[in-house]
């Protein structure tokens, strides 16, 4: 009875839910950041004006939206591909028993548009790669909480692809939306403040998390050491030598019959090689590569995040960046406890925010060859022998216009110099990717029709 | 702070009903080539080619994440051979290597009858500052260089050490059109 009253008083004043962070918000402090407006426009702004993209409504997303939302950003956007699993339930609150088998962003934008008085939570159960350029430019923050890095370089790729540049190369202010990255893995966990061309983009410091873990394919062929070993035998060898379910029967991680073989599998290599500790659980762990998700490690990074957005969008103080001692924390919590704050610097050469797309204006009506001619004289770029290369139309791949680098791609795409380059390109200010050898880096060339 | 003036315009304009964006809707589309095929782009600009023992063959140009690449040792056991290899390029490269399987059936110690290849820059010693190049280069050294330690194929690994001519004779019955595994190597 006692708790209903504590969670009924938010709705009962008005005036004083927000007090605590409206005292931070009215006055001018010592740790505000330059452009900071202490006022009722800043108000305005966190509860009506900006939009938030959460990205995973997993064990981080489910933290970021009650941090968030109780931060005062109402407007949220959660995207999320998945459906509610019971083992999600331990850590991931916004869910229920009854929940199991729907959406995560429907459940949890329900849940938090219930709880919390005026919150307007968006769903959208889908992959991001569903979603365009068109729906990702509608936010001013984005926040990532997602437990791959394939995911995370997509977004990275897709935020800084939207950023747009004057003649001169600067920066078109508001183009670059800032995004929040936050991770877990067990006890450890990361935020890192992503200003895409200002700070390093996720892609310029992907050498920094290691690779997946593979082992070599004699160790698993001829001599297993460990009992991870002995599934990935079964897994990777087995399983395409015996078909266990039929030649057309590809593994499938969440089948049961499928791991119950793997664990037989793998139970008997290890027997054979006197190796202990080969267990169905320990079968599907190293099969489907679980990572341990513990609550309050998400908790952490989750809250770290939230207030680098708040910091983000009104400057009451300053954010995570370059300038201001690191972009990038990292919270080590397994061995006591140690974090730090720190900055890596740009990469030149980054494929994704080192380029620095080049406009050239041409003719509409003018062929490959002659674009080509134009590339080669224009000072900025200096070709000799370029390839080049659209987006595909439909799918979220490429066409190649013309590369003369590969003998077959070159035989089938020559004829392509005589063709007008509106084949590929149908609208000014599509994006070229050009590879020439006297070039050290990729370079993005901009076609604007004039 | 996010530029308050221009969000306050944009929300106007939403509640006015105006349907054009603020920013003019020129957004190039927004569309990008992913940047595992840029780079893929990137690594085959370098001529691999220029080696007169590689070919390399695009079944479909648009889609550079999928070729073959046929090399042809001009030394060493497998000299005059030719070896096919299928190269699949996985989304999240160069994070993750190249995923390449021997076509050719070849008697080799470090690749089995189902063509898998054991080399080390393709499994745990693989480095996002690699590059096709390298792979196709590693691939390359294993017909100069094959390394009976390590072994994929253990009968072929063992010929090779405990009877180095009758393993040189069984490589080059196996180069022959035809060789579809050896069943039994009791008669070297």
């Amino acid at each position: 009875m006692a708790s209903t009253d504590v969670e009924m008083r938010v709705d009962i004043d008005p005036d004083r839910r927000w007090e605590d962070l409206y005292r931070l918000l009215s006055r001018p402090g010592p740790s505000a950041g330059p452009n900071f407006f202490p006022g009722d426009e800043t108000k305005e702004l966190l509860h009506n004006l900006i939009r938030v993209l959460v990205v995973g409504a997993g064990g981080l997303g489910c933290e970021l939206l009650k941090d968030l939302t109780l931060l005062g950003f109402l407007n949220i956007d959660v995207i999320d591909m998945d459906t509610i699993e019971v083992t999600n339930l331990n850590r991931q609150f916004l869910f229920r028993k009854c929940d199991v088998g729907q959406s995560k962003a429907v459940v949890a934008a329900n849940f938090i548009n219930k709880r919390v008085p005026g919150a307007s939570v968006t769903p959208h159960f889908c992959k991001i790669q569903e979603k365009d350029a068109d729906f990702y430019q509608q936010f001013q923050i984005i926040v990532l909480g997602l437990d791959s890095l394939e995911a995370r370089r997509w977004m990275n790729d897709m935020v800084c692809s939207l950023a747009q540049f004057d003649d001169d190369g600067n920066i078109e202010p508001g183009t670059n939306i800032p995004m929040v990255d936050g991770g877990t893995e067990g006890l450890a966990g990361h935020v890192n403040v992503i200003y895409p061309f200002v700070t390093p983009c996720f892609e310029c410091i992907l050498p920094l998390f290691p690779p997946q873990v593979n082992f070599p394919m004699c160790t698993l062929a001829d001599i297993p050491r460990t009992p991870a070993h002995c599934v990935e035998w079964a897994k990777q060898l087995e399983w395409d030598r015996v078909r266990p379910f039929g030649d057309d029967t590809d593994l499938e991680c969440d089948d049961p019959k499928h791991m119950q073989w793997l664990y037989e599998t793998a139970l008997k290599r290890a027997q054979q090689f006197g190796i202990e500790g080969v267990t169905l659980k320990f079968t599907q762990g190293v099969a489907k590569r679980i990572i341990p998700a513990i609550a309050a490690t998400n908790a952490i990074v989750a809250a770290a995040c939230a207030n680098e957005v708040l910091k983000l969008a009104t400057a009451v103080s300053r954010h995570m960046s370059t300038e201001s001692g690191g972009h990038y924390m990292m919270y080590q919590g397994g061995d006591a406890i140690y974090t730090n704050t720190l900055s890596h610097e740009r990469k030149d050469d980054c494929p994704v925010c080192g380029r620095k797309a080049v406009k050239i204006h041409v003719h509409e009506d003018i062929t490959v060859a002659q674009l080509i001619e134009l590339m080669k004289e224009d000072s900025r770029l200096r070709l000799k022998n370029p390839a080049i290369s659209v987006p595909a139309d439909t799918t979220s791949g490429m066409k190649t216009i013309y590369n003369p680098h590969v003998k077959s791609i070159y035989e089938r795409t020559r004829e392509n110099l005589d063709h007008p380059i509106s084949s590929w390109i149908r609208s000014s200010g599509v994006e070229l990717t050009v590879d020439d050898p006297v070039m050290a880096t990729q370079k993005q060339v901009l076609v604007m029709f004039s | 702070m996010l530029n308050l003036l221009k969000l306050k315009q944009e929300k106007a304009e939403q509640k006015a009903g105006s349907s054009e964006s603020a920013e003019g809707g020129s957004k190039a589309g927004g569309k990008i080539i992913p940047a595992a095929q840029r780079r893929v782009q990137k690594d085959l600009k370098n001529g691999i080619e220029k080696n007169s023992w590689c070919q390399m063959e695009f079944p479909d140009p648009d889609d550079i994440m999928n070729f073959n690449v046929t090399l042809m040792p001009d030394e060493g056991f497998w000299k005059g051979g030719k070896f096919s290899f299928k190269f699949e390029i996985p989304s999240d490269y160069p994070h993750s290597p190249p995923k390449t399987l021997c076509t050719t059936k070849v008697f080799h110690p470090n690749i089995d009858l189902e063509g898998k290849v054991c080399l080390n820059i393709l499994r745990d010693e693989w480095k996002p500052v690699l590059d096709i190049g390298a792979v196709i280069n590693g691939l390359f050294f294993l017909f100069l260089e094959p390394n009976p330690q390590d072994p994929l194929n253990k009968e072929a690994a063992e010929l090779m050490k405990d009877n180095l001519p009758a393993f040189k004779q069984a490589v080059q019955r196996s180069l022959r059109p035809g060789f579809g595994g050896y069943s039994s190597y009791g008669r070297y």
